[in-house]
């Protein structure tokens, strides 16, 4: 497990829509039970940062970005469906 | 229906810049309001909005996003080079591109929404302060929406953020290729309610023929013209064909006649062709149409026209080549430039297409005089019913434009038992001539007669069509008992009335020739009468003179006597010598 790489997100989300909270507390909830103490989390609200979101090509909120451990991995959606999500992540031997 | 009625300009509404879609809508789509675009795959539904963006940006000054979520940008900016929009320019100022295309490998968990992508295009409103937007394939993005409820939501949430910024919004999406001239699916069926505007768009194979249809569903607030309209993707984009009715466009009528080419034929017509009006010949293959054709194109070129001569069947070269078999000389004309053909083998596709191609080679050749030979081609290539309506449109532009048009169509056995000249369009052209054999004495000779001619008294006979290395002449055609009379039987005719006209010349001269010499007879004969009364003066003369002396010497004898007697009294009378 300490030879377990360190995993960095960044979620965007559209301000407090509902389907954003929803993802940000899906994403905690995965990181507590699969990632404890080896994950970042950055949040960027498109509707603050439109820009950033124009520049990094988001169109669909919420979206999740895995950052490292490459290769980079996108995950749209509210996170509510665990299969996929895991499988995305290569997180599936971990599942409990 | 509503297409007679005149549909005012709006200030509310966003030209499209498209021939033919502008007037069915009445100006364009509803500015700042939603339009729906419906239509199977390669229906043009893509070129359509690229060309309202294109429009908006060059014409309106109303800068555009286009919204791809299918295409990605740099393939639709190459696409779009094709139809002449310099699209790589308008892209740094005018028209922004939104690559949102779906990654292939993205994965989905749970549900999703657009405020993502409605952020993003807020900032770059801001930014180019786009008027319109187009949002191409939305169906794409929509399919990956968990449920119809999701769907739903985020149509609404498009929809709404459309009208807070009051842009020109225009959605297109994929409508099943088995049923497109409704829109049947559920999500589309709630955007169409929504929208302002919906337009359908429907390709169609007839007889092998490929058919587009453009057709305004629905346009809140506004008439339009609710029927299907045939539409053609062509080199400047999308051309929307709609009859124009006739008072809408004024139309010049004009009184001036243009020469047929064949002079008799000007004759028959009391003048030749009407200027701006349609000409229709029909006739058997070989009955000299294209002959009357080449004729009318000549006569054009030797007024200085720009004419435009489209060949269907025969190349251009071969064309010139037969013409000048019967000495007309269109490949001088074609040199100067006043005179272009095209051969429509290089056209391929739909009626549709051919109008679409005539309309542009003559608008790009100025052309005023117009041939198309022959017309009956499009009904081998289409459905005849398409062709109909392509052929009435055409005779409409061409009088609109004041092109004086001549369309050739063939004919075949059985469409003249019908009595049914092809395509209907006889009832549509001003002017039918009818060209026939006319088999007899085991001749098959040319016929040609005027059926109808508007507005022109015309001969009703019919005359003999003479072709020669010097041109096209007409002769009068004998009738007897009751019969025409063409060929050698009108050559005999003429044979035996020249004989007759030989033989009352030659007695007439035989007579000249006696009489002559009864003159010349007679002036020998005074002559000689003269000359004998000449003599008989002398004659008389001499005889008188002689008496005289006769009596002198009496006188002068019995003087002499007297003297010689001694007599008396002597008077000598001096002799006179």
């Amino acid at each position: 497990m300490s030879l377990a790489p360190q995993f960095r997100f960044r979620l965007y989300v559209a301000g407090n829509a509902h389907n954003s909270t929803q993802a940000m507390s899906n994403l905690k909830a995965l990181c507590k039970t699969h990632l404890p103490d080896r994950h970042h989390i950055e949040v960027v609200n498109v509707f603050r940062e439109p820009k950033r979101a124009l520049a990094d090509g988001i169109f669909m909120t919420p979206t999740l970005v895995k950052v490292s451990p490459r290769p980079g991995q996108r995950i749209v959606g509210t996170l509510s469906q665990k299969e996929p999500l895991l499988e995305a992540l290569g997180l599936e031997a971990c599942a409990a | 229906m509503n297409s007679l009625l005149p549909v005012p300009r709006s200030t509310t509404k966003a030209p499209t810049g498209i021939t033919g879609l502008d007037e069915i809508t009445g100006g364009g789509l509803p500015r700042g309001r939603t339009t729906l675009l419906v239509g199977g795959p390669g229906s043009g539904k893509t070129i359509l909005s690229l060309q309202f963006l294109v429009h908006g940006a060059q014409e309106c000054n109303e800068p555009g996003i286009f919204v791809a979520f299918e295409e990605a940008s740099k393939r639709l900016i190459a696409n779009a080079e094709s139809f002449g929009w310099n699209l790589a320019e308008l892209r740094s100022r005018k028209i922004v591109f939104l690559d949102a295309q779906p990654i292939p490998d993205l994965v989905q968990s749970g549900t999703f929404d657009l405020s993502g992508m409605l952020a993003a295009l807020q900032a770059m409103t801001a930014k180019t302060k786009a008027r319109r937007i187009v949002f191409d394939a939305l169906d794409i993005v929509l399919a990956l929406l968990p449920d119809d409820a999701a769907r739903r939501r985020e149509i609404y949430r498009l929809h709404e953020w459309l009208l807070d910024h009051g842009l020109t919004g225009l959605i297109t999406a994929k409508a099943g290729a088995d049923d497109t001239s409704s829109i049947s699916e559920q999500q589309f069926g709630f955007m169409q309610f929504m929208v302002d505007c919906a337009v359908i768009l429907n390709h169609t194979v007839v007889m092998g023929v490929s058919q587009r249809n453009l057709r305004v569903q629905k346009y809140r607030g506004s008439a339009f013209d609710e029927n299907e309209s045939p539409f053609l993707i062509g080199s400047g984009g999308i051309e929307v064909a709609v009859a124009h009715p006739l008072a809408e466009r004024g139309i010049k009528i004009v009184n001036e006649r243009v020469s047929s080419g064949v002079k008799r034929l000007d004759t028959m017509l009391g003048g030749g062709y009407y200027r701006g009006g349609s000409v229709l010949i029909t006739g058997f293959p070989g009955t000299a149409k294209t002959t009357l054709s080449g004729a009318f194109a000549e006569a054009a070129c030797k007024r200085g026209e720009r004419t435009l001569f489209v060949s269907f069947d025969s190349d251009a070269n071969e064309v010139i080549r037969d013409l000048r078999s019967v000495g007309m000389r269109l490949d001088l004309h074609v040199k100067s430039g006043l005179l272009r053909m095209a051969s429509a083998r290089t056209i391929t596709g739909s009626a549709e297409t051919y109008l679409m191609r005539i309309k542009t080679l003559s608008q790009e050749h100025k052309a005023r005089c117009l041939v198309i030979d022959p017309m009956s081609t499009w009904s081998k290539s289409g459905n005849d019913q398409a062709a109909h309506s392509v052929a009435e449109r055409l005779i409409d532009w061409t009088k609109c434009e004041g092109i004086t048009v001549l369309c050739t169509s063939l004919l075949d056995e059985l469409s003249r038992q019908a009595e049914s000249s092809s395509q209907k369009i006889s009832t549509l052209t001003d002017t039918w001539i009818d060209l026939n054999y006319v088999m007899q004495a085991g001749e098959r000779n040319r016929g040609l007669s005027v059926i109808k001619s508007r507005g022109t008294a015309h001969s009703n006979q019919v005359r003999e069509l003479i072709l020669s290395d010097a041109g096209v002449t007409l002769s009068d055609t004998y009738t007897a008992g009751g019969e025409v009379l063409m060929g050698t039987m009108r050559w005999e005719k003429e044979a035996a009335e020249r004989v007759a006209h030989e033989v009352t010349e030659v007695a007439a001269k035989l007579k000249r020739v006696r009489l002559d010499a009864e003159e010349a007879e007679l002036v020998v004969r005074v002559k000689s009468l003269q000359v004998e009364l000449e003599a008989k003066q002398v004659e008389k003369a001499l005889l008188a003179r002689t008496a005289e002396v006769r009596k002198g010497e009496l006188s002068l004898g019995r003087t002499r006597m007297g003297q010689l007697r001694g007599a008396d009294a002597v008077s000598v009378r001096k002799a006179p010598r």
